[in-house]
């Protein structure tokens, strides 16, 4: 029985990201576009469910992970989702550099374009703060505030921009990882009491 | 001998014939200058090239791009305007100039070419316009379909002196 739910549990978070990216796979609209555009396509989508991955991991909601090795785990993913940002945008660069420079600039005519940049800055951001943790001496407490307002502009930005988007993804599928990655980081935010007053890891004090 | 009544009658339609005129020039103020020119929106430059030739057709075809082209202020119909017309399609990439192609207005300002079918690209199914003759002011337009499976676009200029 321990067994039939542990597998149930991987089996459906594999489902929630690879069949998006199956559906994706056989979009029409692939036949027209060139490798490196649709390279920067799935990498894309493959951020979106990286960014599902991460508040399943750091919530503990993925069993046959202890607490240690599932933050090591969100921390390599992190380090996997700035790769495939950088992909996407880069992709996007080499495939139409004005367009990918309007958007950069937030002078983009699509609607979709400043989440997905806003996004993009909020992951590079933690990514960076992350590995200077250490050096800069953050306390648990003060990573913490930095990191869970970032974690919800990633969060929210990339679903919007997701959603806003006309490409390779099916629109249900696309719906349900999107949902999904909501679902999860307000569930993670709601057990993990990320808004509560006092410092509750590690016993910390209040500054 | 004439004498003004003023009854209920009389002052509803004075009234309403007030409101209509007042109210029609605050909401219409452009109406005084005519009609405005069309500002280029943005993105409508991006993978522009120069000097796209005119064409009967965009390569295979099967796409109709049409719109019109107009004066600024009086809004009369400007003919033999060269539009010049690209998109990402099912033969091309936006920036290939075989995606590229310009056609010119008829007597009535009205042009139309035929194009392959335009694909989503960056997110929208879009295409891009551009006038750039030199007699008017340039315009670039960036118009978005209202469905991927749509088989027509318009778009519409109303150009200024340069």
């Amino acid at each position: 029985m321990r067994l039939a739910k542990v597998t149930l549990i991987w089996a459906a978070l594999a489902a929630a990201i690879c069949v998006p990216i199956a559906a994706a796979a056989a979009s029409p609209l692939l036949a027209w576009r060139d490798p490196v555009y649709i390279l920067a396509g799935f990498a894309g989508i493959v951020a979106l469910g990286l960014v599902l991955v991460q508040p399943l991991l750091i919530g503990g909601y993925l069993p046959g992970l202890s607490a240690y090795r599932g933050r090591r785990a969100h921390h390599w993913i992190g380090g996997a989702l700035v790769v495939a940002v950088v992909v996407h945008v880069g992709g996007l660069w080499i495939t139409s550099p004005p367009d990918m420079i309007d958007a950069l600039l937030f002078s983009s005519p699509t609607p979709f374009s400043p989440w997905g940049v806003v996004a993009m800055w909020a992951i590079f951001a933690v990514a960076i703060i992350a590995a200077l943790r250490r050096r800069l001496g953050l306390r648990a407490r003060t990573w913490r505030v930095v990191h869970m307002p970032l974690a919800i502009v990633i969060v929210v930005g990339s679903v919007v921009h997701g959603i806003l988007i006309e490409g390779t993804m099916e629109t249900m599928s696309k719906a349900a990882l999107c949902a999904l990655v909501l679902a999860a980081t307000i569930k993670v935010m709601a057990d993990l009491r990320v808004w509560r007053k006092r410092g509750t890891s590690r016993g910390e004090s209040v500054t | 001998m004439n004498t003004f009544v003023l009854n209920r009658r009389n002052l509803l339609a004075a009234g309403g014939s007030v409101l209509a005129t007042g109210v029609s020039g605050l909401l219409l103020p452009a109406r005084a200058e005519g009609l405005a020119p069309t500002p280029s929106m943005p993105g409508g430059a991006n993978n522009y090239l120069k000097g796209a030739p005119t064409v009967d057709r965009i390569g295979k075809g099967g796409f109709w791009m049409t719109g019109t082209v107009r004066r600024a202020g009086d809004g009369a119909p400007l003919a033999g305007q060269r539009v010049q017309i690209w998109a990402h399609t099912t033969e091309g990439r936006e920036g290939d100039q075989r995606s590229h192609g310009a056609t010119l207005t008829d007597k009535n300002g009205a042009f139309r070419l035929e194009m392959p079918q335009i694909i989503p690209i960056f997110g929208q199914p879009h295409g891009h316009l551009a006038y750039d003759s030199g007699e008017f002011k340039t315009v670039f337009l960036r118009p978005v379909m209202r469905s991927a499976k749509d088989t027509s676009l318009e778009a519409h200029f109303v150009l200024q002196p340069a």
